[in-house]
């Protein structure tokens, strides 16, 4: 049993610079970059990285699968997020979840079949005041309730339309 | 940015600054910190600059992008400087008014101002702002006055005095004496005696050492870190290099929560000025004395902020606690001495070593010094970060800087310390919040998260919802934690659908014990505390939901029905629009009726009803 | 050499020593689960934990990580130990129901039926196969995977890891035989990780005995010696 990667070498040689400014490059930021650059740790990804790196590949496999940053599975193109803190809890996130769960049709963790939303849930972004907050991408929307949910998703979902 | 040599230097270049800036030229001071650019403050810069350069007053009026002003429920939050006018709830369409009326004429705009809801009078100045009147602010004082990514303004503000005298009048035997002379205890939750913790780390054997910022502030609510992080970077980077000095480290780590990418761009740049000044680098302030300073950003997992499992972080493992001993100060980084201390702790060294131990010891009670930030959320007014002296009681933050309880209902509580805290009920409130009271109250100080819970909050269900959180975040790695815990969240889940059981209380109570007792880190050792201190202080709750299948607050789904009072429904159909299962049906001015079959108990109905028709019970 | 007092009794360590050893020179029974004398001490399981005393009161610490200090005061077996033992006991039974090595255990500390369940899966998440695969085999093959409740012992990916050398020292070392192993005719198999070895035939004798993955090892072991 031998794995070949059927991933182009070329593609992420980049981000494999085992050493930055003479320095170690840390495992967890080479797994950042390829996170950030393909949504998710292709298999072949992982294979090459703990190949150059000399890190067992049982090694990066138990910390991309330990931390939160990290997805083996490809995520959708726009990242639904929705605050779970206590101080948006108490302020009623979970019905906001509930709503955006039940219209889109997944769980938390889970991307929409044509792979446009994942919903996630985040525990506390630090912005309290604006409780509940929902995060589309990068936008924050503050003070949401469910009605307001609603629409935000219907603006976004025309937008994934009309592309 | 030319590079600083010497402390003359320093204060060389810090004279110029100051005498190069008239301190009654007008200043429009905007806070552009996380919650208040989402409020649209940026909107709110470009608009001011804008505004100015069109009117030709770019000589005449400056603006200042801040961090965190810290009365987040009332942003975007601008202040004239030098007059302190204080207006709230700006919008870009405001700037023009604001300075053809207010700098230009000096008429205040009514609008604009804070209102309190006591008096219902306005109130024009900062210093009169009752949210801010009963605060201390030594951590906190320039968040409001300097631009974070501007180093000149910390410098100009008496920023790296501190640095020049550990530097040039202090032995790090006696930094660290001063710092044990001040009384400060740990930030981060633990409160352990911060002098004592560098004594033995710079008494460990080694000639390589490392200092590490926590800013992994992971308590859902809490975000003190974040608005120093954000507002003032330099200070917490003073402070560590002060640190460093007196242990004997050469480089430094800041690990900071992903999910803070505001403060990891600002603490950013002022790595990158305070290497270009000289602050950081080789031969600081020509002491001899080398430190370099990483930013290292956690990858999701609240686990990380414990400090064995953050030292893992860096080192490429798993964020899986060890056991200790060995401390970190003996051994901790890559088997290194290492000295890790939390973001607020590393901002009050500046602030001791300027002002001195002894001065700062006169503040606080007997055994907790010095003032402690929290981030006052949930439900209530004012919410917002709040600088208070230890021994300022839960009473004066919650009504007389919090404002209150919106909806003018009762305040239930207010739980500190986020999972690994308790809560504390009305009827404690004016307790002198200090790290042994609180201790005794079944709670802990924790970071400096306090969220208030109102009368409609389920106490159940906040224990419920903390146990979660804790089963997300474990590690996984003893059992006490990784399978005691889940058998707590079973049993909470089971009460709050109506399947509790006799004999339940009794469990969560032992468990929650032996669960304290046994586990391997901070984690698993505080994570029973919500639950036990809700049974504590709200057993008649638990009680309801198990024995009466009842949930007072009327929050958890399964034991609540929502229906309409045929009296006072007047039919207008707004519940019936705002349903998402269409579960309501009725003619036009003839009353509504709720399928309890299809409701989902979502509460939209009663959110929108305009006549209280929709009952919860 | 140290001195401290264990269940009343003084007795003598090596410095350097834990707890559990110092216990153990001194014929004091204490028991554990994640423990192996070849690998570091994991501290996982928390069976093994003991009560330490001290001017501010009693914890307990897990008696294989801690180290034995001069004049410390031990108790191996006080009702604050049990109490633990027994909640450790109770949690594992209630989540490995038929690992005998649990069983017994809970017939030992007189735990009967657990008061929750936590599911049926003989791993026990001990760590032993893991930390025995990387500290004393070397090959890396499998490691903890997820965190939390879902934790759990994989190869990379969940298939057939390719570091597996067929070895079986988890399958020997694992207390609940959670590991499977089938040796068939020439075929071992390990079903845990989807690792499948053919073995060869001995040129002289014909017997099937020994897969190519492993030989490899032996055979950089053997040129090792010779140099």
């Amino acid at each position: 049993m031998s794995f070949r990667p059927a991933f182009d070498v070329s593609e992420i040689e980049d981000l494999l610079n085992v050493e930055k400014d003479g320095e170690n490059v840390s495992l967890m930021a080479v797994l950042e970059d390829v996170q950030a650059r393909y949504r998710y740790l292709p298999k072949d990804a992982m294979i090459l990285i703990s190949e150059r790196m000399g890190v067992p590949l049982s090694q990066a496999y138990s910390v991309a699968t330990f931390y939160n940053a990290f997805s083996l599975k490809p995520k959708g193109k726009h990242i639904i997020n929705v605050c779970l803190g206590t101080a948006c809890m108490v302020r009623g996130s979970r019905r906001i979840l509930d709503r955006i769960s039940g219209r889109l049709g997944i769980e938390p963790g889970e991307t929409t079949e044509d792979g446009e939303f994942t919903l996630e849930t985040v525990n506390c972004l630090g912005a309290c005041a604006l409780g509940p907050i929902v995060v589309l991408d990068d936008a924050y929307s503050g003070q949401m309730n469910a009605s307001k949910a609603d629409a935000l998703l219907r603006d976004a979902m025309a937008e994934v339309e009309a592309v | 940015m030319k590079k600083i040599r010497t402390t003359e230097e320093l204060e060389g270049f810090r004279e110029t600054l100051v005498t190069g800036r008239d301190p009654e030229k007008p200043r429009v001071s905007v806070c552009c910190g996380t919650g208040c650019r989402v409020y649209g403050s940026m909107k709110v810069i470009e608009a001011f600059e804008e505004e100015i350069d069109s009117s030709g007053l770019d000589k005449k009026i400056d603006v200042v992008s801040t961090g965190c002003h810290g009365f987040c429920e009332k942003g975007p939050v601008v202040v004239l400087k030098p007059s302190g006018i204080f207006y709230q709830r700006v919008d870009a369409a405001d700037v023009p008014g604001i300075i053809s009326e207010t700098m230009l004429k000096g008429r205040v705009i009514e609008e604009l101002l804070y209102t309190d809801p006591g008096s219902g009078k306005t109130i024009v100045y900062e210093h009169d702002v009752p949210f801010y009147q009963k605060q201390r602010r030594l951590v906190l004082d320039l968040n409001g006055d300097i631009d974070p990514t501007n180093i000149e303004d910390y410098v100009a503000f008496g920023g790296y005095s501190a640095l020049s005298k550990a530097v040039e009048r202090m032995s790090p035997e006696e930094i660290i004496e001063e710092v044990g002379n001040s009384g400060l205890r740990g930030r981060g939750g633990a409160g352990f005696p911060t002098g004592l913790k560098w004594k033995l780390c710079r008494k460990a054997e080694g000639d390589t050492k490392y200092v590490i910022c926590n800013a992994d502030e992971g308590d859902p609510g809490a975000y003190m870190d974040r608005s120093i992080m954000e507002g003032n970077p330099h200070r917490v980077l003073e402070g560590m290099i002060i640190g460093a000095r007196a242990i004997g480290a050469h480089q430094g780590y800041v690990y900071i929560r992903n999910e803070y990418p505001l403060a990891v761009e600002n603490l950013r740049i002022a790595i990158a000025q305070a290497e270009a000044c000289g602050f950081l680098g080789n031969n600081i302030l020509g002491s001899g004395f080398d430190l370099s300073i990483q930013i290292r950003p956690g990858s999701g997992a609240f686990v990380c902020g414990e400090e064995t499992a953050l030292m893992a972080s860096i080192e490429d493992r798993v964020g899986e606690p060890r056991p200790r001993p060995p401390y970190p100060a003996v051994s901790g980084l890559w088997g290194k001495p290492t000295n890790i201390n939390n973001v607020e702790t590393w901002a009050n060294v500046p602030i001791i070593i300027e002002r001195g131990g002894d001065w700062y010891s006169q503040i606080g009670t007997a055994d907790s010094k010095g003032t402690k930030i929290f981030s006052v959320v949930g439900n209530i007014n004012n919410t917002g970060l709040v600088e208070v002296p230890m021994g300022a009681t839960l009473s004066e933050i919650v009504y007389d800087i919090g404002g209150g309880i919106p909806g003018g209902k009762a305040c239930k509580a207010v739980q500190l310390g986020g999972p690994s805290g308790g809560c504390v009920p009305v009827e404690h409130f004016d307790v002198p919040i200090d790290y042994e009271s609180l201790q005794e109250l079944g709670s802990i100080m924790g970071s400096g998260g306090m969220v208030v819970c109102d009368e409609d909050t389920c106490m159940v269900e906040l224990a419920r919802f903390f146990m979660s959180f804790v089963q997300e975040e474990s590690c996984g790695k003893c059992v006490p934690c990784r399978l005691g815990t889940k058998a707590m969240l079973d049993v909470l889940t089971r009460i709050t659908e109506g399947n509790g059981q006799d004999g339940d209380i009794e469990y969560l109570l032992e468990l929650g014990e032996q669960i304290k007792e046994s586990s391997l880190c901070g984690l698993g050792q505080t994570a029973p505390n919500p639950v036990l201190s809700t049974i504590r202080y709200f057993r008649d709750e638990y009680e309801a939901h198990i024995q009466d299948t009842c949930c007072p607050a009327h929050v958890c789904k399964p034991l609540i029905q929502y229906s309409i009072d045929v009296e006072a429904c007047t039919g207008c159909g707004r519940c019936l629009r705002a349903c998402p299962v269409e579960a309501i049906s009725g003619e036009k001015k003839e009353p509504h009726i709720i399928d309890q079959e299809k409701c989902i108990k979502c509460g939209s109905c009663r959110e929108v009803c305009k006549f209280d028709a929709v009952m919860v019970e | 050499m140290i001195t401290l007092t264990i269940d009343g009794r003084q007795v003598e360590a090596l410095e350097g020593a834990t707890l559990l050893e110092a216990a153990r020179e001194n014929d004091i029974e204490i028991p554990t689960l994640c423990f192996h004398e070849a690998l570091e001490p994991y501290g996982g399981c928390r069976l093994c934990v003991v009560e330490l005393v001290g001017p501010k009161g009693s914890q307990l610490v897990a008696s294989c990580v801690h180290p034995a200090e001069e004049g410390a005061e031990v108790r191996t077996n006080s009702e604050m130990v049990r109490r633990s033992r027994r909640t450790t006991v109770e949690l594992l039974l209630a989540a490995a129901p038929n690992a005998k090595v649990i069983q017994d255990l809970a017939a030992e500390m007189g735990v009967e039926q657990p008061r929750v369940r936590l599911g049926d899966n003989d791993c026990i998440l001990c760590g032993l196969c893991v930390r025995a695969c990387d500290e004393i085999v070397g090959a890396n093959a499998i490691s903890l995977v997820n965190r939390g409740f879902v934790k759990e012992v994989k190869p990379p990916f969940g298939i057939g890891s390719n570091a597996c050398i067929g070895c079986t020292t988890c399958v020997f070392i694992c207390p609940t035989g959670a590991i499977k192993l089938a040796d068939v005719l020439t075929n071992r198999s390990v079903h845990e990780w989807k690792s499948d070895f053919e073995f060869r035939p001995c040129k002289i004798c014909g017997d099937h005995y020994l897969a190519p993955e492993l030989r490899q090892d032996y055979e950089e072991l053997l040129v090792e010696e010779q140099v």
